[in-house]
């Protein structure tokens, strides 16, 4: 070997090495050894749970007088929930029957000065302007399920998901189908008030994800939440699909109504999958003995989550499971598929 | 098809150009008048056949409304038994709201307006699914149903004809307030039927009929006696046409038009057991806008607005031409929103052809030649 090539090995060596120690430099920076403080995660244990009670809160409610049992399960759970605590005073007003009527009423809710205003609005677009008037003045506003488009409209926004329900549904529907081996199977929907952007959004879900399975929508018909017009839109239904593979009833209120129609039309070859999750609807699941297999929920469980995350609002504090120290803005809950296994445990959750 | 003559088109200005003194009742008597001022007709193109041919019209659009879902589903016409049953379907989706309908074209004939029918439909039905009532049985329900919906209907005859409310103030106003305490009732949830009997009355046929189809037939045949063949009947078209000139033939105006109203609240009581059934169930909102179809039914079907005038076979008809369009859409697998819209259409072309074609067309043509030469 020359004295050349030593020297070049050398430097090899050298650059070698210094390479192999920035290496592992730099890998040591990337592990940061450095422990994260104690108010950057939770224990399991701690004390400080959400149900101690802190300092009183007024929660002002308001959601429409609709005669619908969605509805009127939306506005008992929420009484419910706030009879629950002793440091909430719940002062309820009647929304009447638009979105005008709500708005009259909610002015005098922010004239009794409540801590926290939770609002299922007939129209999210509609009220957007008293979300704003609302929180400008300090109270902040808890927005149940109709979302306002303006994001400072509301301080939490708590929702269940209607796309999620349209794509649940479908989905238990591709199941059975695929396990049944159906070629070409006949769809049929029953939706909710067209009008409505949820009823729009339900639909798209559903026809969304029975696309990619290669299914479609054969017919669908529009009812009204209610258990005649359920009736009379399913009998119709049934006249224009003679033979049925599966259906999806996105109410289980107006299901009242759809089922009667099939027992009238003495139909029995298909299956069906609810909406919303009624005890009734859970009750017949369990049951099994009719077409109605499955349910995906829209839970009126949210207005009791939305009471008590207003309290914790009211009271300046975060959710004792989480880190943050104040309630998320956003919270979107999934929609689930209720079958005769799970049936038994979302029967206390009907309504 | 023979129904209550009619008396406003020969005379338009009613009840001016007959004496007051003389009853009114019998229209036979304008018939004459306007056969002796337009000539002599035969009775086919005469007043008398004016319902006939009107009531005809109606059934060439049901025919075309079939020609055209048998054009588009011809899958479907193509099976007997699957026409047979659209057929009891579309009998069916007509029954609840047919009832209803009578009850409106007597009011309507009447002079007035029922704008609370699906209110009552709506209260009644609540009222017989109470847990309370269903304890009592079938018997209790229909029974609670019917009484509910009477005395409604007569609370409205009341403030109508002894308060002097504008029948459309005061119908409004109970389409309101019933469908409150409908809701205050309920506690706006949902009431499911558990009566077999009742929610048999849906599922149950009758020699292939359902017995839904039988109740609407019932009703239907004692609306169309009531009204052609009694003297109740024709004090209604006279207290309608003319309810100065009834009064002065001695007919006791405020207590019939009571009594009309009576008879809708009873027609919307049967009409909730038979909505109940259908849905196994009852609650506040339902029979929604039940008042404007009924209405809509009436007016296409021939009755006037403003009273004096109407049949029961054209309401009838009218009736069944709406289910028939739903039933149209439905198997096409079309919207609700264009199905709303031909309807509107429907409403308004049915009137409009009827006014052209039946408006005495030679004199409708007489007097377009007099403006122009004048």
């Amino acid at each position: 070997m020359t004295q050349h090539s030593r020297d070049l090995s050398r430097r090899r060596l050298l650059f070698g090495g210094a390479a192999v120690g920035a290496g592992v430099l730099l890998a040591g920076c990337t592990s940061n050894e450095e422990q994260p403080t104690e108010a950057q995660t939770k224990a399991a244990n701690a004390p400080g749970g959400n149900s101690e009670p802190g300092k009183q809160v007024t929660i002002g409610f308001s959601a429409p007088a609709a005669d619908h049992g969605w509805i009127a399960a939306i506005t008992n759970n929420a009484k419910a929930q706030a009879g629950t605590f002793s440091d909430v005073e719940f002062k309820t007003v009647e929304a009447g029957a638009d979105a005008a009527a709500q708005r009259a009423a909610l002015s005098t809710l922010i004239s009794q000065k409540p801590d926290v205003i939770v609002l299922l609005p007939h129209d999210g677009k509609e009220l957007n302007a008293f979300g704003l008037e609302a929180m400008k003045a300090g109270i902040p506003v808890v927005n149940l399920d109709r979302a306002f488009p303006d994001a400072k409209a509301y301080r939490l926004q708590i929702k269940g998901d209607n796309y999620g329900m349209g794509v649940a549904a479908a989905t238990y529907i591709i199941v059975q189908l695929k396990a049944k081996n159906v070629a070409n199977p006949v769809i049929g929907e029953i939706a909710g008030m067209d009008e409505l952007e949820l009823t729009q959004e339900r639909s798209k879900g559903f026809a969304d994800t029975l696309a990619q399975a290669g299914f479609k929508v054969a017919n669908r018909r529009a009812a009204r939440f209610t258990a005649d017009s359920g009736q009379q839109e399913a009998s119709q239904l049934l006249q224009a699909l003679p033979r049925m593979d599966a259906l999806w009833n996105h109410d289980d209120d107006q299901g009242i109504g759809v089922m009667a129609a099939i027992n009238q039309a003495n139909r029995k070859e298909f299956f069906m999958v609810g909406g919303a999750g009624s005890k009734k609807a859970i009750e017949d699941i369990q049951a099994d003995d009719t077409p109605l297999k499955a349910t995906v929920t829209y839970s009126p469980s949210m207005a009791s989550s939305a009471i008590s995350l207003a309290r914790l609002i009211g009271q300046g504090r975060g959710m004792s499971d989480l880190v943050e120290l104040q309630v998320p803005k956003e919270i979107i809950l999934a929609s689930e598929t209720i079958t005769k296994e799970n049936a038994g445990d979302y029967l206390k959750l009907g309504f | 098809m023979s129904d209550v003559k009619d008396t406003s088109t020969a005379a338009p200005a009613r009840g001016t150009d007959l004496p007051a003194q003389s009853p009114p009742v019998d229209p036979a008597e304008t018939v004459l008048a306007s056969e002796k001022a337009g000539g002599r007709l035969s009775w086919w193109h005469g007043e008398g056949g004016e319902g006939a041919r009107r009531n005809l019209a109606l059934i060439g659009v049901l025919v075309v409304l079939v020609i055209i879902g048998a054009a588009t589903r011809s899958d479907l016409y193509s099976r007997p038994d699957w026409v047979w049953d659209n057929v009891l379907s579309i009998l069916k989706l007509a029954s609840v709201v047919g009832v209803v309908t009578v009850g409106m074209t007597f009011v309507m004939i009447g002079g007035g307006i029922d704008l609370s029918v699906g209110a009552i439909v709506a209260l009644a039905g609540v009222w017989c699914t109470t847990v309370a009532t269903q304890s009592y049985g079938a018997g209790g329900m229909i029974f609670s149903a019917l009484t509910v919906g009477m005395a409604v209907g007569l609370v409205n005859g009341l403030l109508i004809s002894y308060g002097r409310l504008v029948p459309f103030i005061a119908t409004l106003a109970m389409l309101v307030a019933a469908r409150g305490l409908a809701a205050e009732i309920s506690d706006k949830q949902t009431q499911v039927s558990d009566n077999g009997f009742i929610n048999g009355l849906a599922s149950n046929n009758v020699l292939g009929i359902p017995l839904l189809v039988y109740i609407l037939a019932a009703v239907v045949a004692a609306g169309w006696v009531l009204l052609n063949r009694t003297t109740f009947g024709r004090r209604t078209v006279a207290v309608g046409g003319n309810p100065e000139a009834a009064r002065l033939a001695g007919i006791d105006v405020k207590r019939h038009t009571l009594l009309l109203y009576a008879l809708s609240g009873l027609c919307c009581g049967i009409a909730a057991v038979m909505l109940t059934a259908q849905a196994n169930s009852a609650q506040a909102a339902m029979a929604n806008l039940y008042e404007l179809d009924a209405i809509a039914a009436a007016i296409i079907g021939g009755t006037l607005l403003s009273g004096g005038r109407g049949t029961i076979t054209g309401s009838l008809l009218g009736v069944i031409i709406f289910a028939t369009i739903t039933n149209l859409f439905a198997i096409n697998g079309l919207t609700t929103e264009a199905q709303n819209m031909v309807k509107g259409g429907i409403i308004v072309a049915a009137v409009l052809i009827q006014q052209v074609q039946f408006r005495s067309l030679t004199q409708f043509l007489g007097r377009n030649r007099l403006t122009r030469t004048t």
